[in-house]
């Protein structure tokens, strides 16, 4: 029953699914890595990123526009939500932040709830990659394969921020010892602020390039969270090459268990997390020894 | 009060336990006036000895049933509401009511289930301890109803089934305390089978979705079993969880099967999920769609993929036509809502319409009385024609809707998603009681 063109089709999947989670992945990594704090509104962010970009898209018909809305939309209310928020619990305990930022994925699902009620909302991909391509071995969906590249791309922006600039030096080196940062004089709040716009985009951002793919509804972003989670964790916690790796790695492992026993998906999953955390209990790409 | 707390309901999951009723319910003792010499049972007669009578309501009003449960929701209000009136609309269906049921009004209260069977049992567990209800509802996973079923016979208190498909549920997991007014999948596939058979033929190949519990299950087994009697051969099944966030795996799988037919056996948003991924796929391409029990919303939902796909289903609007009391439902229905009423609102509304109709013949809220009415199994008027209620499983036997998804040129207006293609009498599609292995259990 397992040919060939089935597994290459499956790995394929795979791929599609695991960039996407590296893209999610990498924010929140990015934003415990530099600020320390554990977001669980992520999955409630990528969600909100989907939902704006279909608001946008009703009146615009444009999914260019839809896209660029729902990033900066939920990239405002990271701001927002730091500057309200989240500043007053970077001293304190990380289950205050846990908690709190869980309350506000809650607020933020049901507040789309009651706008939008439960039932699906459809964000047609554009036009350009509607169908089915024929790759000579098997059939795919165009969009899906437009995904892998279009999250390539934002993954490459994304590196090119925190490699190639100077924000992103001081976000890696806030990554690695951010008292250390602060004694040099930078703003470290500041960036901060920053830092959580960047997180929350890219997972706006994943929510809106996703929403063809699947259909909207306010409970989108839960098992979402959940994943990204085991991939940060198999990735190494703050890291940007681990978020992307642990991302890849999901991916292939949830699509091709699904093709022999999809029960099973998520087992293997938490079996691999599990294994990593045994064997490298920093994660694949983490640094050793941070706090 | 109570419309009042629901709508101000935002948070998740048991947070909209309404009070309303509490203190009739719960605070004031027993009223000499009421005593009737009965044994008490259950919730009785305390529940009711004040002038209100308590039910609890669980349904999902989040997860992967949550449109479905809110629909639901809304006609069990209707259905309260019309009760506590004496709208002519129940009148019609449960002549003896006036006010209220035996003149008690009804209140209520609501719990988010989120089609979680333990959240639900939990949340009407506190509405038999705390608020006395005389009756508890709920279902859209059968998996919930399965559970209120057993907390039901354990409790003594009815439990009259929401939304539930699978076999068991009056099947081998059946109670005496339990009915449902909605059929078996075994029913849906006697019903939609023959349909298949004639529009694709014989010795077919199908591929089947199928979601990871009870209804599931056994309605891809009924299928299967029906289908095989015409040759139809099943070249994939494919079982993913509830609420699977990506059905694409499993498509993978379908769309290399070199099946003929896909049935997509899943509902909810899950249903519409899949669905249109299998459009994305190409699998609608190869091979054709039928969802073999469906909740209408899906056509709104996957923006017409359901055109031309069959279905069977409780109740599609357009029946008005034939049935006036579906009429009367849908105008009330719609004036109050916005929208047409769906399955789960018909179910709801169909299900505390006879069970007022049941306690007012029964003249007593007493549990072993109200479930000996409803076991003369007597001729009863419904949304979808007469009907009734078998007294060996409890399940009700009512025609099966056979749908067919309209082409967006030929609807009539924006909730004109199906032709109704045939009302197929429950009498022959119906197993016999015992053909799941039912045995209801004890009165007291």
């Amino acid at each position: 029953m397992i040919s060939w063109p089935n597994l290459v089709s499956q790995l394929f999947n795979g791929l599609a699914l695991g960039a996407l989670l590296a893209l999610i992945s990498s924010g929140l990594t990015i934003i415990y890595g530099t600020l320390g704090v554990l977001n669980l509104a992520h999955g409630a962010m990528f969600m909100i990123g989907g939902y704006a970009g279909f608001v946008t898209y009703q009146y615009t018909e444009s999914f260019v526009l839809a896209v660029i809305a729902g990033s900066l939309f939920v990239m405002l209310l990271g701001v927002v939500m730091e500057r309200v928020i989240i500043r007053h619990f970077y001293h304190r305990p990380h289950e205050d932040q846990l908690l709190v930022t869980f309350g506000l994925g809650i607020c933020f699902v049901e507040l789309v709830r009651l706008i939008f009620s439960s039932q699906s909302q459809i964000v047609p991909p554009p036009a350009l990659f509607q169908g089915i391509t024929n790759l000579g071995f098997m059939f795919y969906p165009t969009y899906r394969l437009a995904v892998v590249g279009i999250v390539a791309i934002a993954l490459g922006a994304l590196f090119l921020v925190l490699y190639r600039t100077r924000l992103g030096m001081i976000v890696r080196a806030g990554i690695e010892d951010s008292v250390m940062v602060d004694s040099l004089g930078i703003n470290v709040y500041r960036v901060f602020m920053v830092v959580f716009g960047i997180g929350a985009m890219a997972a706006g951002f994943a929510g809106i390039v996703n929403a063809p793919v699947v259909s909207l509804t306010p409970g989108i972003g839960d098992d979402i969270l959940v994943q990204t989670f085991v991939v940060v964790v198999i990735g190494g916690v703050g890291s940007f090459p681990g978020a992307i790796l642990g991302g890849l790695i999901a991916g292939e492992i949830i699509s091709v268990t699904s093709m022999f026993n999809p029960g099973y998906a998520y087992v293997m999953l938490f079996a691999a997390m599990t294994l990593v955390l045994v064997v490298r209990p920093h994660g694949l790409l983490g640094v050793q020894g941070r706090e | 009060m109570t419309d009042k707390l629901i709508r101000r309901g935002l948070s998740r999951r048991g947070l909209l336990q309404t009070t309303a009723g509490l203190i009739g319910g719960s605070m004031l003792p027993a009223l000499p006036a009421f005593a009737e010499d009965k044994p008490a049972i259950g919730s009785y007669p305390a529940g009711v000895s004040g002038s209100t009578a308590f039910i609890g309501i669980s349904v999902p009003r989040t997860g992967t049933y949550a449109v479905q449960g809110e629909d639901e929701l809304k006609g069990y209000q209707l259905a309260i509401e019309h009760i506590n009136s004496g709208h002519d609309l129940i009148k019609k269906i449960s002549p003896k009511t006036s006010k209220g049921v035996l003149g008690k009004e009804l209140k209520f209260g609501v719990a988010d289930s989120a089609a979680k069977p333990n959240e639900a049992v939990q949340a009407q567990q506190r509405f038999i301890s705390e608020n006395k209800a005389i009756m508890i509802t709920g279902g859209t996973s059968s998996a919930v109803a399965v559970a209120l079923n057993k907390l039901a016979q354990r409790e003594h208190v009815l439990f009259v089934c929401g939304i539930s498909g699978s076999n068991d549920t009056t099947g081998k997991d059946c109670v005496r305390y339990g009915f449902r007014q909605n059929f078996f999948g075994q029913t849906a596939a006697a019903a939609i089978g023959p349909v298949m058979v004639k529009e694709f033929g014989k010795g077919k190949k199908a591929a089947y979705l199928t979601p990871d519990y009870t209804y599931g299950h056994t309605v891809t087994k009924s299928m299967q079993d029906f289908l095989a009697t015409a040759g139809w051969t099943t070249v994939t099944n494919q079982v993913a969880p509830l609420g699977a966030p990506d059905y694409s795996s499993y498509l993978l799988n379908v769309a290399n099967s070199g099946a003929d037919v896909l049935i997509n056996v899943n509902w909810g948003h899950d249903a519409v999920l899949s669905t249109q991924q299998a459009k994305q796929f190409g699998v609608l391409d190869k091979m054709k769609l039928v969802v073999p029990y469906q909740v209408p919303f899906i056509a709104r939902e996957t923006g017409g993929l359901m055109q031309g796909v069959y279905a069977a289903t409780d109740y599609w609007w357009t029946i008005e036509d034939k049935f006036p009391l579906a009429k009367m439902f849908n105008e009330a229905f719609e004036k109050k809502y916005g929208y047409k009423p769906e399955w789960g609102a018909e179910n709801a509304y169909v299900s505390f319409a006879h069970w007022a109709r049941m306690c007012e013949e029964a003249g007593s809220f007493n549990p072993p009385d109200v479930i000996k009415a409803y076991e003369k199994g007597e001729t009863l008027p419904s949304l979808v024609g007469d009907v009734h209620y078998r007294p060996e499983d409890h399940q009700c036997v009512r025609p099966v809707i056979i749908v067919k998804g309209k082409q967006q040129k030929d609807m009539k207006s924006k909730e004109d998603w199906y032709d109704v293609v045939e009302i197929v009498p429950g009498e022959g599609l119906m197993q016999k009681p015992d053909a799941f292995g039912c045995h209801p259990g004890d009165y007291t």
